[in-house]
This record gives structure tokens, C-alpha cells and sequence, in this order.
């Protein structure tokens, strides 16, 4: 559009930033009347305590006891402790701050300290620190030794099949968690059945959720399908807990009532679920969930999943929102919680806001860096797409290798992922079988092996995933028949891996905080607790995870491109080149001398934009003829630099203009009496030259032996990040160019001759 | 059971003390196996958690300094024992709104601490009685 609104002809670069994805995303004004206020509103109360000599609260942040809401008296009664509040309430809470980043101040230290503080205490206390000092003060705080990640296993359909299949994917990415959700809810068992069975695919043992009504849940649990839950919502205000249908007391009970089940169980909270909700009472974002963290501490959970959530794009459309989230996954992990940090929801169609949200989460690390990365394709993603999807999951594995940190994941080689989903698929299916519950035929496995997502199978019919589900539940089936028929089938690896997750609901070891299983063994922060205490302590990844950190898809050494060069050796027919003699200067004044590079047509055969040099040379030959000029090929052997090939090969010419290039295709004019980095033309992005260039500046630089001043041959970049593209390749080609050099070596003389001039 | 000296020793439990470990039907843990599993040895109430091993898990917690854990675990304990259905439905008198008054939660916590020896959980829910009658909880909702 040329015109806005007013009628008036608009900056065009506007026009274009509309027309941006970051334009989709809305941002929120501040304003703390509407809740819009992430850490600090004019309405949150100042932090205060007064105890009773008995140690019960008779005021806590401006509020009397009498007028404690249920949050204040939850709080009250079992967060405070009366031995560490006098002392912790009267710290200056910019010195606590600060000795949230000491590395001389241990952990425990802090979480002594935060137990004597109320929720507007904490706050104020979070409010001193700057993003970077968040982040690090996380990564002191954070409960696990060493990072992890939760994947979301979900499809469009509910297929079992799939499930199978992407729940193997996500254990070979090694995740930590897996949880799933239905579309359906009556596909809940289907669900837990079939992600139990894909789950225990290659190496197994991971915990896994079926994310469903808190009834479904429990009995799920206790048929060993479900080893841990978080659904356990809070929420900041009274009327926001009220109408979300729970008080402090009944999570309370039902935290309790998941671990009396053996079931792992975390809360969920996070800012602005108080907005969503309705019901904010005009508080900051972070005082409520201050508000949360305490009551979560107190109701004796084990960790929490927080970090915004569902109301993280409405915290990160207020100024400072991501800050805010950061520092309320600090609150949680300085109240001794495990943390699964959020990233979940996708807080922006801006692919930069999403690679900078995650950023600082790769840094500190996290107990599980994001409480749901889609590691299904985002339309499959039943909770609504992740942060981070199956889509951008290699971006992911490439900013761990960027940064030299574990985010938690590892990547995977296409045929060692193939392998897995079948072995997936064929084990659902004969375990379905064998229970009598569906019969999946050879096409149905094949489509789910090769799919990507949901949209591409041919897969059970929703009637009969519905049909698998009821049955399960109607018979009261149970892990240990998935045991039974996996082994029945010859599956004895898979019934095994399912069989260490049953052992394991027995001992209880994974309740701990923080805990999670690996290779069969827990976890947590009792037995692997963070001891971060400055460079050189804390998590630091082993030679052994960072080479799988390190082995991304598609990297490039020098075999590779010598290799790739290789396929253009020069076949028959085509050009001839070799030496014949030393060059002398030369006379004729319209000579152009090109000087070629050490391994020009000699190791290396083709340029970086994928023509053979002597196609190149060709062009340039041509060119040169066409403008009038008289061509001689030299090669030149004491330099492998455009710059110096260029001005040899002008003080050998009679004219005094040259040409050099190099094998990649990089190629200049050159003038006898110039210096070397002042040339008369450059072709640099060698990966975007054409033929017709090449031979455009042969023609200009025979034009400049009669004196003329060409229009100079512009090479146009519509702005691709070229270096990225081709830079690997170039050092690597380069390398074998400079080896090539002798030092003082003389030019030689080549014949060079295509098939059309040799006839 | 004897209660361990030291509990920051015996985690986790599966791999320092698995001779702790017994399923509610008296199972230990290294005859929880593939075998025992296909020989019909191992029924569904072996998958369930029992009250020593919540208990040990919540020394476990209290030794790592995480009290309010182990309270957790200690009502937890509690509730091993309390049938699917009445655990249901005490959590949903516990909801907002759903007991009519003080005196059916106080009932219900009565109720749990003579039949299941559940002293924990009856104090917290006599506890929410009393929160709930102050706050206006007790009002019908739907």
C-alpha cells in the first residue's frame, strides 16, 4: 500500500516491517489497573511479618491473618518458617539479591533464606536483578546437577501407531519426559498404551504422562501407564483459584494422593494465568506467581512447571514479560522446586523472539529446559504448538553445538530413526494384537514409519482408536500384559525397558525432586544435586555427550570436499591445460595475462558455484578475445591470494592488465601499477558468478588495454547469508590452495585449449 | 521395618538399599522380574506403591533438607490404603463449594483417621474446615 490512513505516501521500509511475522505478535501497553505489570505494580503490598510468639503469622504482606484469603493462610501456615523469618524478612533485599549471584554463597544458604520470606519479599528481592543475572543466579540455583528436557508426543488423530513411533523418536532424542494428550478424551488409555510401548523402543526408560482429568489420571498411574502428572494447577488469586475449581487444600490432597499412587507429580503455574482467568486483582505478574511458588513449596510437591505456560504470550506481549518469566522459574528453583521451565507455548510467529527466548535457558540449563518441546510436528502438537517443534528441532541441536551447552537433546541419524519407528510401529501393533485389542496391516505400519505427521498416514479409523481405548480401561489392562505380550512376541528388549519403568514405580525413587530416569537408573537432586560454585564446578557436559552434541547431520571436512571435487576431474573432451615453460613478460599491449591459482584445474575442478574452471576460464578466454584483447594462461605458483594472482599476472602482461583467479572462482582485474588491494574489479561471491560474468569481465579487461573505462560487471546479492552457506567450504578449499603454493616458484606458460579451438 | 540411620545413604533405593524394597504383595524387587512377570508371578497390586517406601522416601527428603516433601510423602503413606473411590471423593469434598458445611469435611477427616489411621490428611482437611467456613466456600457453586 503507498498510502496509510491519513493519506500520506509512507517510508516504504515501514511497509515492509508490516509485512514482518513479528508484526502478527501484539504487545500490551503497561498498565497495572488492567494486571498488565510484570514486576512491580503501585498495588502489590510491601513486604512485612509479624509472628506470634508461638510462631503462627498475625500479618503477613500488609494483610492481617483475620483477612488472610486462602493463598495468605496456606501460605501462612506452612511456607513461613518461623526460625529463619526474622532474620530473612530483615535482610535488604538488594544484598540478598546479590548473594543470589555470589558463587561464595552456597544454594542452601539461599533456600534456608527463602523459606522465612513472604511472596512480596521474594518479589522485591527478584526485582534488583538485571536478565543476565537472572539467568546466571538460575543456573546456580537450579536443583539437578545436569540439564534435561520434556517432548510433547501428541498427533491429530490420536493414533496408537504414531504415537508408537514418535514416542521412540523422542527417547532416541533423549528426553527426559514424554507427555501426551488426546484430542479425544476417551483415547486417553489408547494414548498411555501406545506411548508406554514406543517409549521402550532403542534405549527406553524415560518418564512419561498421560495428560487428562485428574480421576483418568490416577487410574492410568496405577495400571503403571503413567508414571508422573502436572497438572496440578494453582493459580495467584482466591477467585482465580476458586473458579478454576480447587483450593490450596485440595492440591494439597491430590499432590499427596499422586505420590500415594507412586505417581511423580509436579504443579503448574505461571504468570498471567491470573489475567487469563479474569481475576489478577490488579498485582504484578511475578507477586502472584510469588504467591503461587510459596503455596506450592508449602503444599510439599516436588517441583513445579512454570514460566508463563498457557499465559506466556500474553506475559511476553507486556515490556520486560521474558525477563519476568526467567525470574519466576529463579523463584521456583530458590524455593527448592524442580523446575520444568516453560518454553512451551509458542510465544511468537518472530523466529528471532523464539531462538532469543530459548537462549537463556541453554545457557543456565534447567531441569527440564522446556516443560514441552513439540517434538511432534506443531499441527500434531494437541497442546497447541510448542516454542520449539519437530519442524525447528535441528535448529535446536545446532544452538546446543553453537553454544557448547546441553540443552538436554542429542541428534539422531535418519536410518538409526527409521529403524526405531518401525521397531516402534511392529511392536504396538503385535502388542494390539496380541491383546486382542486392534490388527494394524502392513500398509497402515508403513504409512506411520515414513510420516512426518498425521496428515500423511493411513492409519485405524478414529471409531477403532476409540474402540482400543474403552477396551483397555473396560478390562482392566495393565503394563504388565504390555510386558507380557511384548515378550510373548519376541520382543524381550522392549518388555524389559517397560519392565525397569514398573520396578522403579516401587521404589518410590523418582518422587524426589527433580528426578528423571536414565538408562534405567534415577536421577535427581538428592543423589546428583547442582554444586555450582563457580568456573570449573557445576554441570559441565562429558567428552563423551559433547561428541554427540557435536555430531549434527551434515558436516563437512576436508575429505568430504576433496571428494566432492574429485567428481569433476576432468573426463575426456573436455579442455586441455598444462604447463609449457616459464612465462616471460610479455609484449603485445593489448595482452591479457590471466593468472591462475596453484590448484586451479589441478586438485580442484570446480568453483563454488558449481561450474568446472575451465568453463570459467573459457569465458574468460572468450571474453577477452571479444573485447579485442589477446589472452595467455599462466599458472601461477607462489601465491594463492586473488590480489597478488591479479597483479602477477598484470606485470607479466604486455597491456599491463591481468586477470587472477582462484580454483573456487573468485576471481579480479588487476593493473601493473597499482597496489595489490586496489584492484580494478572483484568478483568476491564467487558462489553467485555466472558464466556470462566471467566472460563479461574478460571483455572489460581487454577493453581497459584500449584505454576505455568499462562499465564494470555487477554481481547482484539479494542478501543471502552467503558465508554461512559456502564459508566451511571455502577455508577448506582455500587450505589446499595455499599448501599448494612454493614460495618464489616462477609462473608457468599453460596451453590451454577447448575441444571446438584444439579442432 | 527398621528405620535406617542414615536416610541421605540409602538413595536411591533401587540401587543402594533394594533389599528395602517390597511390593504391597511382599514381592522384593530382585525377584521383580521378566520371568516372574510371564510365570504370572507379579499381579497389578505389585505396581502399587506401599506406605514403608513413602515413609523412606520421606526421610530420604527430610535428610536432603526438604521437610515439606516429606510431609507429602508422609500423607501419601496415608492414603495408599484409601480405595480409589474414596480418595476420588474426598478430593472432590475438598473442591470449592461441594460440602455443604464445616461438618462434613470435619466428618470426612474423621472418617479417615479412624478407618485408615490417616492423621495427617484429617488434619489437613479440618484445617481447609475451617479456612473454607471463614472464606465462604461452603456456598453452591453449580
Amino acid at each position: 500500500m503507498e498510502e496509510n490512513s491519513t493519506g500520506k505516501r509512507r517510508w516504504h521500509r515501514f511497509e515492509e516491517w508490516d509485512a514482518r511475522p513479528l508484526r502478527l505478535d501484539s504487545f500490551a501497553d503497561e498498565n497495572p489497573e488492567d494486571g498488565f505489570a510484570v514486576f512491580h505494580s503501585p498495588y502489590d503490598p510491601s513486604p512485612s511479618l509479624r509472628l506470634a510468639p508461638d510462631g503462627s503469622v498475625l500479618e503477613m504482606d500488609g494483610r492481617l491473618a483475620a483477612d488472610f484469603d486462602i493463598l495468605d493462610a496456606f501460605i501462612a501456615h506452612h511456607h513461613i518458617d518461623p526460625a529463619v523469618a526474622a532474620e530473612a524478612m530483615a535482610m535488604d533485599s538488594a544484598q540478598v539479591a546479590r548473594m543470589l549471584v555470589d558463587i561464595n554463597v552456597p544454594r542452601a544458604r539461599l533456600e534456608h533464606l527463602a523459606r522465612g520470606m513472604t511472596p512480596a519479599k521474594l518479589t522485591d528481592v527478584l526485582g534488583h536483578l538485571n536478565a543476565l543475572e537472572t539467568t546466571f543466579a538460575y543456573s546456580k540455583m537450579r536443583q539437578r546437577h545436569s540439564p534435561g528436557n520434556q517432548a510433547h508426543v501428541t498427533n491429530a488423530k490420536d493414533d496408537p501407531l504414531q504415537l508408537a513411533a514418535d514416542a521412540a523418536i523422542a527417547v532416541a532424542l533423549d528426553f527426559d519426559e514424554i507427555e501426551t494428550t488426546m484430542r479425544v478424551a476417551g483415547n486417553a488409555w489408547a494414548n498411555a498404551l501406545a506411548c508406554t510401548v514406543g517409549a521402550a523402543a532403542g534405549r527406553g526408560s524415560t518418564l512419561f504422562q498421560c495428560s487428562i482429568e485428574e480421576a483418568e489420571e490416577l487410574k492410568i498411574g496405577l495400571a503403571g501407564l503413567a508414571t508422573y502428572a502436572e497438572t496440578v494447577s494453582v493459580y495467584g488469586t482466591e477467585r482465580s483459584f476458586v473458579d478454576g475449581d480447587d483450593t490450596p487444600w485440595s492440591k494439597a490432597f491430590l499432590t499427596a494422593a499422586y505420590a500415594s499412587r507412586g505417581i511423580k507429580a509436579r504443579c503448574t503455574s505461571g504468570a498471567s494465568s491470573e489475567l487469563l482467568m479474569g481475576f489478577h486483582e490488579k498485582r504484578s505478574v511475578l507477586y502472584l506467581e510469588a504467591r503461587c511458588l510459596c503455596l506450592q513449596r508449602a503444599m510439599g510437591v516436588q517441583g513445579t512447571q512454570n514460566g508463563g505456560i498457557d499465559g506466556a504470550p500474553l506475559t511476553a506481549s507486556m515490556p520486560a514479560g521474558v525477563h519476568e518469566l526467567l525470574a519466576e522459574n529463579l523463584l521456583a528453583v530458590w524455593l527448592g522446586l524442580e523446575c520444568a521451565s516453560g518454553n512451551d507455548t509458542r510465544i511468537s510467529e518472530s523466529e528471532i523472539r523464539v531462538g532469543a527466548k530459548i537462549t537463556p535457558y541453554l545457557l543456565a540449563g534447567s531441569d527440564l529446559i522446556t516443560s514441552g518441546f513439540g517434538s511432534i510436528k506443531a499441527y500434531d502438537n494437541s497442546f497447541n504448538p510448542s516454542l520449539f517443534n519437530s519442524e525447528e528441532l535441528e535448529d535446536y541441536l545446532v544452538l546446543q553445538r553453537d553454544f557448547q551447552v546441553d540443552g538436554g537433546l542429542v541428534p539422531i541419524m535418519e536410518d538409526d530413526a527409521l529403524q526405531l519407528r518401525r521397531q516402534a510401529v511392529d511392536a504396538l501393533s503385535d502388542v494390539l494384537e496380541e491383546l486382542g485389542l486392534a490388527q494394524a496391516d502392513q500398509a497402515m505400519k508403513e504409512s506411520v514409519v515414513h510420516a512426518s505427521g498425521s496428515n500423511e498416514t493411513e492409519t485405524f479409523s478414529p471409531a477403532t482408536t476409540l474402540a482400543i481405548s474403552s477396551s483397555i480401561a473396560a478390562r482392566g489392562l495393565t503394563a504388565l500384559d504390555i510386558v507380557r505380550a511384548l515378550a510373548k512376541r519376541g520382543h524381550e528388549r522392549l518388555a524389559e525397558n517397560v519392565l525397569v519403568m514398573l520396578r522403579q514405580r516401587v521404589s518410590g525413587d523418582y518422587l524426589q525432586t527433580s528426578a528423571v530416569i536414565r538408562d534405567g537408573k534415577v536421577v535427581s537432586a538428592v543423589n546428583e544435586p547442582n554444586d555450582y560454585t563457580g568456573p570449573g564446578t557445576g554441570y559441565r557436559m562429558s567428552p563423551e555427550k559433547w561428541n554427540r552434541i557435536k555430531s549434527i547431520r551434515g558436516t563437512i571436512n576436508r575429505e568430504h570436499v576433496l571428494k566432492a571435487e574429485g567428481r569433476h576431474e576432468a573426463p575426456t573432451g573436455t579442455p586441455t591445460l598444462y604447463g609449457i615453460g616459464r612465462a616471460e613478460n610479455g609484449r603485445d599491449p593489448h595482452e591479457v595475462v590471466i593468472g591462475i591459482s596453484p590448484a586451479f584445474g589441478e586438485r580442484l575442478h570446480q568453483t563454488t558455484a558449481g561450474h568446472a574452471v575451465t568453463d570459467v576460464l573459457d569465458a574468460l578466454y572468450s571474453g577477452i578475445l571479444s573485447g579485442g584483447g589477446l589472452p595467455r594462461v599462466v599458472r601461477i605458483m607462489h601465491t594463492a591470494d586473488t590480489s597478488f594472482l591479479g597483479l602477477t599476472a598484470a606485470r607479466l602482461s604486455g597491456s599491463g592488465y591481468g586477470i587472477g583467479i582462484q580454483a573456487k572462482g573468485t576471481a579480479i582485474i588487476h593493473q601493473r601499477d597499482r597496489l595489490p588491494h586496489l584492484n580494478l574489479e572483484l568478483f568476491s561471491n564467487a558462489p553467485l558468478v555466472t558464466i556470462e560474468h566471467y566472460r563479461r569481465m574478460g571483455q572489460n579487461a581487454a577493453r581497459m588495454t584500449w584505454g576505455e573505462v568499462p562499465e564494470p560487471v555487477i554481481v547482484t546479492n539479494d542478501g543471502q547469508a552467503l558465508s554461512a552457506r559456502f564459508h566451511t567450504k571455502v577455508a577448506l578449499l582455500y587450505a589446499i590452495e595455499t599448501e599448494m603454493t612454493v614460495p618464489g616458484a616462477e609462473p608457468v606458460d599453460q596451453y590451454f585449449a577447448t575441444p571446438e579451438r584444439n579442432a | 521395618m527398621n528405620q535406617p540411620q542414615n536416610h541421605a545413604d540409602i538413595y536411591p533405593l533401587s540401587e543402594k538399599a533394594p533389599e528395602l524394597v517390597r511390593t504391597t504383595t511382599g514381592l522384593p524387587l530382585k525377584d521383580f522380574t521378566l520371568e516372574a512377570v510371564l510365570e504370572g508371578k507379579v499381579g497389578a497390586a505389585d505396581l502399587a506403591i506401599t506406605p514403608e517406601i513413602l515413609r523412606l522416601q520421606a526421610g530420604i527428603a527430610r535428610a536432603s533438607g526438604r521437610d515439606k516433601l516429606a510431609e507429602n510423602f508422609e500423607r501419601a503413606a496415608e492414603l495408599v490404603a484409601v480405595p480409589q473411590d474414596l480418595l476420588l471423593s474426598t478430593y472432590e469434598l475438598l473442591r470449592p463449594g461441594r460440602a455443604s458445611s464445616p461438618t462434613v469435611l470435619r466428618e470426612r477427616a474423621q472418617a479417615l483417621r479412624k478407618e485408615f489411621g490417616a492423621e495427617r490428611i484429617a488434619t489437613l482437611i479440618e484445617e481447609a474446615a475451617d479456612v473454607y467456613d471463614r472464606r465462604g466456600l461452603f456456598s453452591k457453586r453449580f
